[in-house]
This record gives structure tokens, C-alpha cells and sequence, in this order.
């Protein structure tokens, strides 16, 4: 028997442990959207009940834009809100809401509430969240000028999310 | 004797769990031979609030909503492959409880036979180095000689 063999389980062993190792820092929770670099979703939403404009895909033309995700009945969102008024006050991105599944007066309380950052929001019933493949809320994606989808966020956003990632990624599409 | 036994082996039956579908009846669509296509596509659609069980199995708001866009379409007049198509187009490969054969997957598919392989030609090798063992020359008759006296000899004390 050659040598080398003796070494096999050993590089075998090597090189599952680095595999395990770096699947060590991958969030499972996180999928990756096969929308990124797509144009966004054709969609035209009413909306809220005795409120402003409703949201639709030709709002996006023209300007970099930030899309939220948002439901009164989601914890994560009410974290995140916070984020998100701190972000609409630096006056850097457009904030567009979705507000998915909700009922449209807890949405309006919620808002009124917490405060509104949105420039515009459309009240979904569950529709367009999946032609934006939602699967938990919140999510966040920037549009671009174009109306492409550069980058999705799932789950609430941080500050730190905020300041490392979005607004740098921000900066460089608005250029 | 034998009744009793066929009694309590229907009751058995009866109390079996049945497969938990949480297709509502609300959702089915009039026409069995569309709900049928539909529940053939749902048991391949993985919940992506669940993950580990089918848009059919889940009761989660996501898989009521992808159970309703389903037969929305089918009844629109798409195909099978059109609804996945579509659905895929929007949640990923993830979305499919049956990993597609692609790129990034060949590994996963063709691990099993890989490992065949190498067990084969593991299994190969050790026979043909039995077969060299087997087939050793007979000895000699000096050898045979030496063998037998060595096989006479007495124990020692």
C-alpha cells in the first residue's frame, strides 16, 4: 500500500473542517433573492385608507429608492421603525412602504404612532409581496435608478445596517 | 380469534394518522382534475416560512397565498411548468423542495454515485490483492520438507 494513502483521511478531515468552518458564518435564515439585478415588479397598489398616494413600480423611475416591507403586526418592524425615521430625517433616500397583510387602520394607528418616514405607501394584500418574493417581514431592497433591484435586506434593519451598508450603497448607485 | 384480529387491526387503521394537508376547502378549486395539478405542484413547493415542509402542508399565511396563486393560474390556462416557473422566478431555487441538476448542484446529484464509485474501486482493489495472495507458488519440496518437521516436532516440556 502506497503511502499517501495513509494521509487521505487526514486531507479528508482537513477539508470537510473547513467547509464546516465556513458554513460556520452562513445565516440560514437569509435565502438568496433571485430578483437582485432584476427589474422591479410591475405593480400598482391603493392606498391606505384615507391617506395619500398608493405605491406603484413608475414611482421608482428616476431616483434611487428604498423599499420597506412593513406590517403593524410584525415585532421586528416596530425595531426597525426607529431606523427608519432616523434614515427618512438624513433626507439621502426616498423611503417607499409596502404594507403587507395588514389591516389598513392598524397600519394608519401604527404609523401615526410611531411616526412616518415613508414618502409613499401601498397597502398589499399579499400579492405583490410575492412578486417581490417576501417571505418574512421586514424586508428592505434598493431600487435603482433604472428600476432594478440592487440589494435586499430580510429582517429589521439596524443602524449599523444603515451606516455600513445601505447609505455607501446608496451613494455609489446615485452617482 | 381471526375476527378480533382483523377487528382491532381496522381500528388500528382507522386511528392511523392521515397525511395533514392544510389545503382549506375554501382553496380547491370545483374542477378535481385543475386541484389535482395544483396539489402536484404544492407538494413541490417548499413554505418558505416552514422551510421544512410543502406550500400544501403548511398553514402558514405565505403557503395559503401560494396555494391561491397556484389555481389562479392554473385556471388562467398556465402549465404546470409555467406556475413553478414563476414562482421560482420570484423565491430562488429554495423554493423547490427537489433540487434542480445545475451548475451548483452537480456535487449534491452526483455525490451518491461518486461514492459508489470509489467504494468499487476500493472493494476492486482489496479483491485483486487477495487474488495475488491466493495465487501464490507452491513450495518447494526442500520447503514442504521443513515444514513437515517442524510441524512433527514434539512440545517442549
Amino acid at each position: 500500500m502506497r503511502r499517501w494513502l495513509y494521509l487521505l483521511p487526514v486531507a479528508v478531515f482537513v477539508l470537510m473542517a473547513g467547509v464546516f468552518y465556513a458554513g460556520l458564518g452562513i445565516d440560514t435564515d437569509v435565502l438568496p433573492s433571485p430578483l437582485i439585478d432584476e427589474a422591479a415588479p410591475q405593480f400598482d397598489l391603493p392606498p391606505l385608507p384615507g391617506s395619500r398616494n398608493g405605491l406603484a413600480t413608475a414611482d421608482f423611475k428616476g431616483a434611487v429608492s428604498l423599499v420597506n416591507v412593513f406590517a403593524s403586526w410584525c415585532v421586528p418592524c416596530r425595531a426597525e421603525h426607529a431606523v427608519l425615521n432616523a434614515l427618512a430625517a438624513t433626507k439621502k433616500v426616498p423611503i417607499y412602504g409596502i404594507n403587507y397583510k395588514d389591516k389598513g387602520e392598524a397600519a394608519n394607528a401604527w404609523i401615526a404612532a410611531l411616526g412616518d418616514p415613508y414618502t409613499r405607501i401601498g397597502a398589499d394584500d399579499g400579492r405583490v409581496g410575492i412578486e417581490w418574493g417576501v417571505y418574512g417581514v421586514p424586508e428592505t431592497f434598493l431600487v435603482d435608478r433604472s428600476g432594478h433591484i440592487r440589494y435586499k435586506h430580510v429582517g429589521p434593519l439596524t443602524q449599523a445596517d444603515i451606516d455600513k451598508t445601505i447609505l455607501p450603497l446608496v451613494a455609489r448607485l446615485q452617482q | 380469534m381471526i375476527r378480533r384480529l382483523l377487528a382491532s387491526l381496522m381500528l388500528l387503521a382507522a386511528l392511523a394518522p392521515l397525511p395533514a394537508r392544510a389545503v382549506q376547502p375554501d382553496e380547491m378549486l370545483p374542477d378535481p382534475a385543475l386541484e389535482a395539478r395544483a396539489r402536484e405542484i404544492g407538494k413541490e413547493l417548499r413554505c418558505l416560512v416552514c422551510r421544512n415542509q410543502s406550500v400544501d402542508d403548511s398553514d402558514a399565511p405565505l403557503a395559503h397565498d401560494l396555494r391561491v396563486l397556484v389555481r389562479e393560474r392554473l385556471v388562467a390556462g398556465d402549465s404546470n411548468d409555467q406556475v413553478v416557473a414563476y414562482i421560482r422566478s420570484r423565491y430562488g431555487d429554495y423554493v423547490l423542495l427537489k433540487p434542480p441538476f445545475q451548475f451548483d448542484t452537480w456535487v449534491l446529484w452526483s455525490a451518491p454515485a461518486l461514492i459508489l464509485l470509489a467504494g468499487l474501486w476500493s472493494v476492486g482493489r482489496y479483491l485483486r490483492h487477495q487474488a495475488r495472495m491466493a495465487g501464490a507458488p507452491p513450495l518447494s519440496a526442500d520447503e514442504a520438507e521443513r515444514l513437515a518437521r517442524i510441524l512433527d516436532e514434539k512440545p517442549g516440556p
